[in-house]
């Protein structure tokens, strides 16, 4: 058991003002080394950890103190760790999963928001906070008609701080941009990672999917999109260097996959590629038990092992070690090195989700579209 | 040779660059160099508004371009020396990082004969190897103005006749910061020294690093790499004695007694000051003069206020 509630418990039964005093005095979860506890005050039938975390039983239930309304769970955690958990209120049938009221800090992601626990060690990387001297980029709208994809695509572009069209700027194309820009604070990241020198002023096509699981499960259409619509459309209306070098892709999860398949299909357009916890799933034999929405998936992972190719010649690979995908993410590392592609991996102690993605982005920006920090002193 | 020079800290915040100019007596026209600043050269109303005299741009990023636009043997010159000079610099890093990884190590050991001894001599090895790179840098510039005398082709001429005139006029060349190679570069094909004759310069950030007798690029902490100060090349020299350090508090680790004394100890007997906030130095010829709380790294791992020389 953790220090500080050994201390609460260590004359017995506390009474409702010294666990109010308890809960002033602290903040949840108790983190103390690796040891972390987790703690709900309420009355249930059952309290339940629920996490995402890769290897460890998926709900883990909280101890109530005898005569309190007081739950407890201590686990090991890492140090440096970052974990996404909900609680689970049972009570007869009903059961509910709700954050952790006495943890203020949340990620929200599209499904709505999780509590977050700060292993020992973890802090948010101060380059992902709001920086009032950064000068801020904007972001403006296009609209890019697509054959490929049967409609006109809204893309959203950023555009960095002091842009100007007589210089020329490299290009990101990021899938799920909506999503990098709520939930990874993408902008905020451009901006600081720019003014700071880290990365060169880029411009980003933010893209988007109606239909995700489909267009971004290795569909060529989604592929001809990007490299024969998107790419000679954004050529034509903003000053883009043009050299595969200076174009790159972003994806996570799936649009990790789609990033991939979309610069293995065109080989020679997209000379950078950042893929965050990608769903690289494949099948040595048989079946691979992830459901039809991964068949597309599967075949191409698949050939792509029999033959990489050349994708990017510059690959930044990163995954959580806390996520089912870690054993994917770590297989596909030396297919891609075996290409003689530069790559550089990270792992990090976090799950899948939008800001295990966020912390990633300055070692893959940074590698990718290398800034001028060691020339400009302003 | 430049009277005085004048160094100062990054101006975007606390400007301090109308001070400095007021304090040399001169109240314009001054002469400026926006040239790190590339694209953006002309962009620079709020330098004219703080300075608040008359501003004579010298405009070298863009005569650089019309000058290679003019002249394409030279620029395909330009370019071909330029990529010998990047593998120069790669070769020189290779060994560098090694040279520096091995000081690091032995400054951290805890004290003794035996340490230092081993630190004195894996030093004079870092050193020994800023100084074999120099030499070789300074042996491909000589080579290239010997075979190429640039500031004598006719398209560099004719902006450098311009430059005399413009220079002729002012009392005083101000140099900004920004891409130092840019900036190095330009004021290297024009030649400039001779023009500024002896006029006082007042320089910031990059600005400060290109007048100074060699140009050290540094930062502990890059998102890739180990972040290890490199030499660039030679400056220009109008002063001597300082390695001037813009930014240092964002760059380097100056809490890191063991990285301070390394790079204090590696550039002795220059002095590595950090150039912040009100930090100002000026060289008149001989000697060096700082205004209070002006700061540079102490061969000890501490930081010292810099006193006058």
């Amino acid at each position: 058991m953790i220090r500080a509630l050994e201390g609460l418990l260590a004359d017995g039964p506390p009474s409702a003002d010294r666990i109010d005093r308890f809960l002033r005095e602290h903040s949840f979860p108790l983190v103390d080394g690796r040891s972390v506890t987790f703690v709900w005050r309420g009355e249930a039938d059952s309290v339940n950890l629920r996490h995402w975390i890769f290897g460890l039983s998926t709900f883990q239930p909280l101890r109530r103190i005898d005569g309190t309304g007081l739950w407890h769970l201590t686990i090991e955690i890492p140090e440096r760790s970052r974990v996404e958990y909900k609680l689970e209120i049972i009570r007869g049938e009903q059961r509910e999963w709700i954050m952790d009221p006495l943890n203020p800090r949340i990620a929200r992601d599209p499904f709505g928001a999780n509590s977050v626990c700060h292993g020992e060690g973890y802090a948010t990387p101060e380059w992902a906070l709001p920086d009032p001297v950064a000068r801020p980029g904007r972001i403006e709208e296009l609209a890019v008609p697509s054959r490929a994809l049967e409609g006109v695509q809204r893309v959203d572009v950023y555009l960095p701080a002091r842009f100007r069209r007589t210089r020329r700027y490299p290009l990101l194309v990021v899938h799920d941009g909506d999503d990098y820009l709520r939930y990874s604070f993408l902008k905020t990241v451009l901006d600081n990672l720019i003014h700071r020198l880290e990365i060169a002023p880029l411009i980003v096509a933010l893209t988007g999917s109606s239909d995700r699981l489909r267009e971004y499960g290795a569909d060529p259409r989604h592929a001809a999109f990007l490299a024969d619509e998107l790419l000679p459309h954004l050529q034509a209306h903003l000053p883009l260097i043009h050299r595969p070098e200076s174009r790159g892709l972003l994806g996570a999860s799936f649009g990790a996959v789609a990033s991939l398949h979309a610069a293995w299909q065109r080989q020679e357009v997209w000379g950078r590629l950042l893929l965050q916890s990608g769903s690289f799933v494949f099948s040595d034999i048989g079946d691979h038990r992830r459901g039809p929405v991964f068949d597309a998936v599967v075949d191409f992972v698949n050939q792509f092992r029999e033959r990489p190719g050349r994708p990017a010649s510059r690959i930044f690979l990163s995954c959580g070690v806390f996520e089912p995908l870690i054993y994917e993410n770590r297989t596909i590392l030396p297919l891609l090195q075996s290409a003689g592609i530069e790559v550089r991996y990270e792992e990090a102690r976090d799950g899948h989700n939008w800001e295990n993605w966020r912390d990633r982005l300055r070692a893959g920006l940074s590698w990718t579209f290398p800034g001028p920090l060691w020339m400009v002193y302003e | 040779m430049a009277s005085r020079v004048v160094l100062l800290g990054p101006q975007r915040f606390q400007p301090t660059l109308r001070d400095a100019v007021r304090e040399l007596g001169v109240s314009g026209p001054v002469a400026v160099v926006t040239a790190g600043w590339q694209e953006r050269e002309r962009e620079n109303d709020e330098l004219r508004a703080h300075l608040d005299c008359e501003v004579v741009d010298l405009l070298l990023y863009h005569r650089y371009d019309d000058a290679l636009l003019r002249d394409r043997p030279l620029a395909q010159a330009l370019r071909r020396r330029q990529e010998e000079l990047q593998q120069q610099q790669q070769l020189y890093r290779m060994r560098l990082e090694h040279a520096l990884a091995a000081a690091r190590q032995i400054v951290s050991q805890p004290e003794g004969a035996a340490v230092e001894g081993h630190l004195l001599a894996a030093i004079h090895a870092v050193r020994h190897l800023d100084r074999f790179h120099l030499r070789r840098l300074r042996r491909e510039h000589e080579s290239f103005e010997r075979e190429w005398e640039p500031s004598r082709r006719v398209a560099v001429a004719r902006h450098r006749e311009q430059l005399a005139q413009l220079l002729d006029r002012c009392d005083l060349l101000a140099i900004a910061g920004g891409h130092v190679a840019v900036l190095l570069n330009r004021l290297r094909l024009f030649d400039l020294r001779p023009l500024i004759g002896s006029k006082p310069v007042v320089a910031w950030s990059a600005g400060a690093m290109a007048v100074s007798e060699r140009v050290v690029l540094f930062h502990d902490s890059p998102p890739q790499g180990p972040g290890d100060p490199e030499v660039l090349d030679s400056g220009l020299g109008l002063c001597r004695g300082v390695v001037p350090l813009p930014h240092a508090r964002q760059r380097l680790r100056l809490n890191d007694p063991h990285r301070v004394a390394l790079f204090a100890r590696r550039f002795a007997p220059a002095e590595c000051v950090v150039l912040e906030g009100a930090a100002r130095l000026e060289w008149r010829g001989e000697r060096w003069s700082a205004t209070p709380g002006t700061l540079r790294l102490g061969p000890d791992g501490t930081l010292r206020e810099v006193a006058a020389s």
